[in-house]
């Protein structure tokens, strides 16, 4: 007898489910209130390899919901606590601890080597990072969260005609729009129950057992211990909103996006030329190669709020630097002081000019 | 009589409007709700949520039909 006799005997899952579940290699992005419930069934029911990613040490607070951990583990990295649990529970689990939060960078890396990626996260910065990654490199993902006495949970990206996050929220929300658990408060059992169903979908994606919530969200209300299923629909703006490639990824800061930091190419920018534009180099002066352009501005970031005065007359701003990255953070900063201008930050900077107009426009 | 249609808030907009029910008269269109409803409750101007009219999320406008029950869907991030 295996220890998977339960599910191996349950008609319809049998041995051949079994054997997917054994094969199977799950990436679990957040170790914290939707993790640990997910964790336990992934890892009982025989999930061959579990990779766990979580940057976060346990503490004192954690610990109404996180059931994996305990008062001894109080300090200790979570993905550390969570994998010693289950290593002495199963000897056939192969857990792969990654203390990190995930990046735009360390996604590209991770991300590849897995079946199936589950959003445990608590912020939705890393919930559209989590998601445009997926997109990108073909990765199904069972997506789940909570706030106060509510959860949501739906299966995105998998197999054709699959709809994302942005198919759902198209619009990013501000950190400061929609507080998290630690800042409202949480029933521990909530989590547990959202984690509980995200455990199911994973397993009927993996293994073909009944039928994912694809192209679907149910949100679950714990007061009245009501569900409310929507049907969502894939949409063709929301797939452009995802970066087109790795590299354009790469180039995406979350946290800003969220604050309503907007992102164009260079051809949008020059193909589009209007008298109402300005261009802005916010680079130091020394940083080459310069771009020549009639009516382009020289604004290092550091000078930027200084000198905005200088495009209190322009209505659409296009900011650009050397990969990508400060144009960003200047976005955000000039959209605090002209909340109503259009202000882009120009992906991939001077290294993303178009190599044929290059310096002749 | 008056055509009704059945409002179902979710998560932070129960919050702003003060109820997760809420009958009203319709106002013909997704794009038209959302302007009487940020009309009448301040708290949503800036709020970022989806309409499903009768179970389906729908991006853009559309016509709310007789009846319909519309559901107010915020994103949540906890985890």
């Amino acid at each position: 007898m295996s220890r998977f006799e339960r599910q191996t005997i349950l008609p319809g899952f049998g041995a051949d489910a079994q054997r997917k579940l054994q094969d199977a290699k799950v990436l679990l992005i957040g170790a914290g209130g939707l993790g640990c419930p997910i964790l336990l069934y992934l890892a009982a029911m025989g999930v061959g390899k579990i990779g766990l990613m979580d940057g976060d040490e346990v503490s004192l607070s954690n610990l109404n919901r996180q059931v994996l951990y305990g008062e001894k583990d109080l300090g200790k990295p979570k993905v550390e606590a969570a994998a010693s649990y289950f290593r002495s529970k199963y000897s056939d689990l192969e857990i792969e601890e990654i203390p990190e939060y995930i990046t735009v960078e360390n996604a590209l890396e991770i991300l590849p080597d897995y079946d199936l990626v589950i959003d445990g996260s608590d912020n939705f910065p890393t919930r559209y990072l989590v998601n445009d990654a997926c997109v990108l490199l073909g990765k199904p993902l069972v997506f789940g969260a909570v706030y106060l006495n509510e959860g949501q949970v739906s299966v995105f990206n998998l197999e054709e005609n699959a709809c994302n996050y942005r198919d759902v929220y198209p619009q990013m929300p501000a950190a400061s729009e929609i507080p998290n658990c630690a800042e409202t408060g949480v029933l521990g059992v909530l989590p547990g129950i959202i984690g509980n169903l995200m455990a199911l979908e994973a397993i009927k994606v993996l293994t073909g057992f009944g039928k994912p919530l694809k192209n679907k969200m149910l949100f679950f209300n714990s007061l009245s211990a009501q569900t409310y299923e929507v049907e969502i629909f894939p949409n063709p703006t929301s797939k452009a909103a995802v970066p087109s490639s790795k590299r354009a990824f790469s180039q995406t800061n979350y946290e800003l996006a969220c604050e309503g930091v907007e992102q164009v190419d260079w051809q949008f920018v020059l193909e589009n030329p209007r008298p109402s534009v300005t261009l802005v180099d916010v680079r130091d002066r020394d940083e080459l190669p310069r771009l020549e352009r009639a009516g382009l501005l020289e604004i290092p970031l550091s000078q930027l709020s200084t000198a905005a005065k200088k495009l209190e007359d322009s209505g659409e701003i296009y900011l650009f630097c050397q990969s990508g990255m400060r144009s960003q953070t200047a976005a955000l900063q000039l959209k605090g002081i002209f909340p109503d201008k259009k202000i882009y930050s120009i992906r991939g900077g001077i290294k993303a000019f178009p190599k044929q107009t290059s310096n002749h426009g | 009589m008056k055509q009704v249609i059945h409002l179902k808030a979710f998560g932070m907009i129960a919050e702003k409007i003060g109820t997760a029910e809420l009958e009203l008269e319709n106002p013909g269109t997704l794009a038209a709700l959302g302007e009487t409803l940020r009309g009448r409750f301040p708290d949503l101007q800036s709020a970022k949520f989806g309409f499903a009219i009768n179970k389906k999320l729908l991006q853009g406008d559309a016509e709310i039909p007789a009846g319909a029950e519309v559901a107010l869907l915020p994103p949540f991030s906890g985890g």
